[in-house]
């Protein structure tokens, strides 16, 4: 197929087709980085520039990693000191960042439709790395390539997301691309974190661990944030670990290959014990590494629509 | 003054109960017998439909405070436009209307300005805080038609209480927006499939439920009137229609964008369609036609709320609250609801003219000679396109540009005098 769009804002957006396609782009991508020399011209001569008007530190690494590895010129631009600061509205900062001939943005937000809103206004492409807890294409692109990696296939699988579904923007990207590509999706946590309306779109929403995680081929762990416990969302960390979290005991309510994922930074001891992120069904480092590789896929795609 | 004959119209005059096709004589700026007039000039309306003039009970006219957005002669021009002849201004200006001398300064620019007439709203509470009661009994005296803390709602059920028990000893309605601020906080949209879809924060039903139950309550115990602004939710209907059942003096209105949109359509983030109550489920939406149809909700306001271009072009969390009405009420809901034949044409009426007239306390507002000639008419068969870029108001915050739509207000007539005429 041939690639058209020029900005990766969500999975919802996007074909099947479309998400194979750049999961196999990433497969090509991911030998780049296993070379002696970890870099390809394939975007020579393009700028790139990273605004991330909410903190991220992996996310935006892997993003300035990938694009190095492309070979893109970069800039990195953190709210802390762009002009939001002064009171410039947001479009007015990316036009005035576009009419600097910059090929593609990089952005993070805080508000849910903040890429879309951009992207509407923009020629240049615009890649969502995470707005609010909307969306986040390249985490569930990377977490889908890393169960296509280690399980063959996506179609058909059993993958439970445990945790704070309702203010994951990786819990509702996967959602879309999972049920895409004909997985099966069960959510799971307390009531307070996971929205029955789910249920409207075709996933299972349970709140109960053991009976979400019984059959499952691949469990996808979210990190539980300690201002929710101040907001009423659950007691304590000890209680949600306590019902929710994976350890040695958990483990063995699930099949013996099933995976282990997480988007991180990981809380130990709260979503799982360290045996469990450290154990043999644990693919999370391996996540990371495949953050990469897909990443790498998108900017190439996504450059290659960019009209000049 | 000039004195007309409106000839060949479909006169509709709900609280008498009239539909028929006749003349309406004005002179004096009153209503009058077309016999009994000297020197007439003839208007021949051929078959066009002339009413008493629309009451918008909810209108955000931004002045003082924000004139970019709006200000009381841009805003009353709108309203003319879109055949209103009284709009009651909500006091959440800046400063807002929570003294006599606020509303004074709006009694006297509406008189040097204004093009329709300018009811005004004061704060139920100083600041419209929630906090410390408002001078009632000054703003009554000033000239307030009720009273209203819109865009907040009194959380303290005791205060509420006594404003309400304090409006009463005054005779002045009460008109509440109603919203539990813990259930709402941070909520930038309706709570419900699209909200956990599209990662936003939501505003729940019950926010507005537990108000609306509230008052109702209140209503009950002190035997005065609550009025409930933009109600949103099908529980809130609900509570209307059994509360109104047993007597009590509640009443609701409902909004056009209310009536025609959800919140489906904020899936391209889009801050046009950002207002608070949020754009609801199609099963509100539903259950709210069928308040309006019922009787149960006896008034349309449109919540006119006027912000710049720049305000609401920005992240959609970060946008503020609130669509134009004026100028697109009628055709709006003549295309959702008469057209479709939910409600006949009178009964529309009605919600535009008696209905808000009763909430208001305004005895005998229909077309009998001797009632001041505020007239509203408009031509049932006109299709058009609503072209934002053709509007009177200050602002063009609109989700209904490019919408066909049926029913083009064609003259406003204001104490006898024409302000608005598009034929």
């Amino acid at each position: 197929m041939e690639w058209k769009r020029k900005d990766l804002l969500s999975l919802y957006d996007l074909t099947a087709e479309e998400i194979v396609f750049l999961l196999d782009t990433a497969e090509e991508f991911k030998k780049v980085s296993e070379r002696k020399v970890k870099k390809v011209p394939a975007l020579r001569g393009k700028t790139v520039v990273n605004f991330f008007v909410e903190p991220s530190t992996r996310t935006r690494v892997s993003f300035e990693l990938a694009e190095q590895r492309l070979s893109a010129d970069i800039v990195n631009m953190q709210a802390a000191v762009s002009s939001l600061r002064k009171g410039e509205t947001l479009l007015d900062t990316v036009r005035n960042i576009e009419a600097l001939q910059v090929d593609l943005v990089v952005m993070r937000h805080s508000a849910p439709g903040a890429q879309a809103f951009i992207a509407k206004h923009l020629s240049c492409g615009v890649v969502n790395a995470g707005d609010g807890a909307h969306s986040h294409p390249t985490q569930a692109l990377l977490d889908i390539f890393t169960i296509r990696e280690k399980k063959g296939c996506v179609k058909g699988l059993n993958v439970a997301i445990v945790g704070d579904i309702l203010h994951s923007r990786v819990a509702r990207s996967n959602i879309w691309g999972l049920l895409k590509l004909g997985a099966n999706v069960t959510l799971a946590g307390p009531a307070t974190l996971v929205p029955r309306e789910f249920e409207e779109i075709g996933v299972r929403v349970c709140h109960n661990l053991r009976e979400a995680i019984a059959d499952a081929d691949v469990v996808n762990l979210l990190r539980i944030q300690h201002e929710r416990q101040a907001a009423g969302f659950f007691p304590s960390t000890g209680e949600y670990a306590k019902f929710f979290g994976i350890n040695r005991e958990t483990l063995k309510w699930m099949k013996p290959d099933a995976l282990i994922m997480h988007p991180g930074p990981i809380n130990r001891d709260v979503e799982l014990t360290s045996e469990v992120a450290d154990g043999p069904n644990s693919v999370i480092l391996e996540q990371v590494t495949n953050g990469l590789a897909v990443r790498m896929a998108v900017l190439f795609l996504v450059a290659g629509c960019v009209k000049k | 003054m000039k004195e007309y004959i409106f000839k060949n119209a479909r006169v509709i005059d709900p609280l008498r109960n009239i539909d028929t096709r006749g003349d309406i004589g004005v002179a004096d700026g009153r209503i009058a017998e077309p016999a009994a007039l000297k020197n007439p000039q003839i208007i021949d309306l051929d078959g066009k439909t002339l009413t008493p003039g629309f009451i918008d009970l909810h209108v955000h006219l931004r002045q003082p405070g924000n004139n970019m957005a709006e200000t009381i002669a841009s805003g009353t021009a709108a309203a003319a436009a879109g055949g209103f002849t009284s709009v009651v201004a909500m006091p959440n200006t800046n400063p807002p209307a929570d003294t006599a001398g606020a509303i004074e300064f709006l009694r006297q620019t509406a008189a040097q300005k204004g093009v329709v007439h300018v009811l005004p709203c004061g704060c139920m509470t100083k600041g419209y805080a929630g906090e410390e009661m408002a001078g009632i009994g000054s703003l009554k005296a000033a000239g307030v038609v009720a009273l209203s803390d819109d865009g907040r709602c009194i959380q303290d059920h005791a205060l509420m209480r006594h404003v309400v028990e304090y409006a009463k000893s005054f005779g002045l309605p009460i008109l509440d927006h109603c919203e539990d601020k813990a259930l709402a906080a941070g909520g930038v949209m309706h709570e419900g499939k699209w909200s956990v879809l599209l990662g936003m924060n939501g505003i729940s039903g019950a926010a507005e439920e537990l108000m609306v139950a509230r008052n109702i309550i209140l209503a009950r115990n002190i035997g005065w009137k609550i009025h409930m602004q933009h109600v949103s939710v099908k529980e809130s209907v609900e509570l209307l229609r059994n509360a109104r059942a047993k007597g009590i003096p509640v009443t609701g209105e409902a909004t056009p964008h209310h009536l025609t949109l959800t919140d489906e359509c904020i899936k391209k983030y889009d801050t046009n369609y950002k207002m608070n109550p949020p754009l609801r489920s199609e099963e509100d939406r539903l259950a709210l036609i069928a308040g309006v149809a019922d009787g149960t909700i006896t008034a349309i306001a449109t919540d006119h709320a006027p912000h710049t271009s720049t305000a609401k072009l920005v992240e959609f969390d970060d946008a503020p609250f609130g669509i134009i009405g004026l100028e697109t009420a009628l055709p709006l809901t003549y295309t959702e609801l008469v057209a479709k034949g939910v409600v006949t044409l009178p009964e529309l009426v009605a919600k535009f003219t008696a209905g808000p007239a009763e909430i208001l306390g305004f005895e005998n507002y229909s077309l009998a000679p001797g009632r001041v000639a505020d007239l509203t008419i408009f031509d049932p068969d006109a299709h058009y396109v609503i072209d934002k870029k053709k509007f009177k108001s200050n602002s063009r915050n609109t989700p209904f540009d490019g919408w066909n739509v049926q029913c083009r207000v064609v003259m406003t007539v204001v104490g006898g005098r024409i302000v608005y005429d598009a034929r």
